[in-house]
């Protein structure tokens, strides 16, 4: 349902967006800045909600922790490809964190993290999943939201 | 966003580069990332399940079936002696289709031309039963997939599907097979993607499945469009594959969680 109220009250911030150069591709999704390696900006205009945030980080079906670990005891499988995300808000700005879940391509172009804001570049994405970022503007706010709390 | 064209060339061009190949030294079949239990399961023949598979495949052998009323036995003969290395040598060559065809493939064919009996369907009890028995008589072998020079083609195109990024993940197979190998993929040990045992009983299936079933889940798992069961694509992947795993021994039917 995110996903869909997000798609409808993007339009006027695509619309002012689309007249500017490279960002065709960017029809469906919410326009953003990046100044240096960071996204300082919220991407719905608002803060994210971080006991979402980790209900989101949890779930399977975001994909995080098939490859991050974290300070989740609960969860038993945990991947152990990519950082450990404890600490992760000490390491990391609010708007370092939200590049890296946006576009981390664009900070190291072999990375293996998705880009879980992005529709352009990818080939052959299934029927289902066509055209949808990985996870809405809100779910990555929420997740920011969540991931800048873990100081440790 | 950005001129897309090219980028996803660098970024192609960069997975590519980036990816590493497995020195032959290190090599290692899913076997050796399984817990000591698992691997007691696929190593007894009385509790490999897979093995209930190639007991109706030996049926199936000695069954009559099509216009001709022949069985594979009254070509082939004993299957121990006649089918010893087959499955190691596919895919192979089809002079028929000019193409790879994979064992699966190879039965139905034999069924069509020289059996006059209609196909057996992709995942189907009696192809994989019957693949299994085959399968089965080469255990111990080592692969020798891709010494055909005709192949060559075929396998270009297998391992630049192996190296291309696809999906909304947007990962390509060697992101994980070849560089992330000894990590885990949340509880899930990532293999080497040596496919020395199919069709294997997977324990998460409750099934004996084909390589072409557990390609597909893999494509689908990082959310591209899976390709149909037998399309050039998935047998040129599995050659690729199997060619990557040559010198390997064949362990069908293997037992994988």
């Amino acid at each position: 349902m995110a996903r869909l109220s997000y798609l409808t009250s993007a339009h006027i911030i695509a619309g002012v967006l689309l007249a500017l150069p490279g960002l065709a591709a960017a029809t469906e999704l919410r326009g953003y800045s990046v100044d240096g390696d960071a996204i300082p900006q919220s991407l719905t205009g608002r803060a994210g909600d971080a006991t979402r945030g980790r209900a989101l980080v949890v779930e399977r079906s975001s994909t995080c922790i098939l490859c991050h670990s974290g300070p989740f005891p609960e969860q038993k499988f945990q991947g152990d490809l990519a950082p450990d995300l404890s600490g992760s808000g000490r390491r990391w700005s609010e708007g370092q964190l939200r590049l890296r879940l946006v576009d981390a391509s664009r900070l190291n172009a072999e990375t293996i993290m998705p880009s879980y804001y992005r529709l352009d570049g990818l080939q052959r994405v299934g029927a289902v999943w066509r055209d949808k970022p990985i996870l809405s503007a809100e779910q990555i706010e929420d997740i920011v939201a969540y991931l800048v709390t873990l100081r440790e | 966003m950005r001129s897309f064209g090219a980028i996803t060339a660098a970024l192609l061009v960069a997975g590519a580069v980036g990816a590493t190949e497995i020195p032959q030294a290190e090599r290692r079949s899913g076997y050796s990332f399984m817990k000591p239990d698992t691997r007691a399961i696929q190593d007894e023949d009385t509790a490999n399940p897979g093995m209930l598979w190639v007991l109706d495949g030996e049926a199936l052998w000695k069954r009559k079936s099509g216009a001709t009323e022949k069985a594979c036995a009254d070509c082939h003969g004993d299957a121990r002696t006649s089918m010893k290395g087959v499955a190691a040598r596919y895919p192979a060559f089809d002079k028929a289709t000019g193409r790879p065809i994979d064992l699966e493939q190879r039965i139905n064919s034999c069924r069509s031309n020289h059996q006059q009996a209609t196909p057996l369907p992709f995942e189907s009890r009696e192809l994989l039963a019957l693949t299994a028995f085959v399968a089965r008589q080469s255990q111990g072998v080592p692969i020798e997939t891709g010494a055909d020079p005709q192949l060559a083609p075929f396998i270009a195109k297998g391992r630049e599907l192996y190296m291309q990024r696809q999906g909304q993940l947007n990962l390509g197979c060697t992101n994980c097979h070849d560089d992330n190998w000894d990590k885990r993929l949340a509880g899930s040990a990532i293999t080497q993607g040596h496919p020395t045992g199919y069709p294997l009983y997977r324990l998460e299936w409750q099934s004996l499945g084909s390589l072409q079933r557990r390609l597909r889940a893999c494509i689908t798992g990082i959310r591209a469009q899976a390709y149909d069961y037998g399309a050039p694509e998935l047998v040129e992947l599995e050659l690729y594959l199997m060619g990557r795993a040559r010198g390997m021994a064949l362990e069908a039917p293997a037992v994988r969680p």
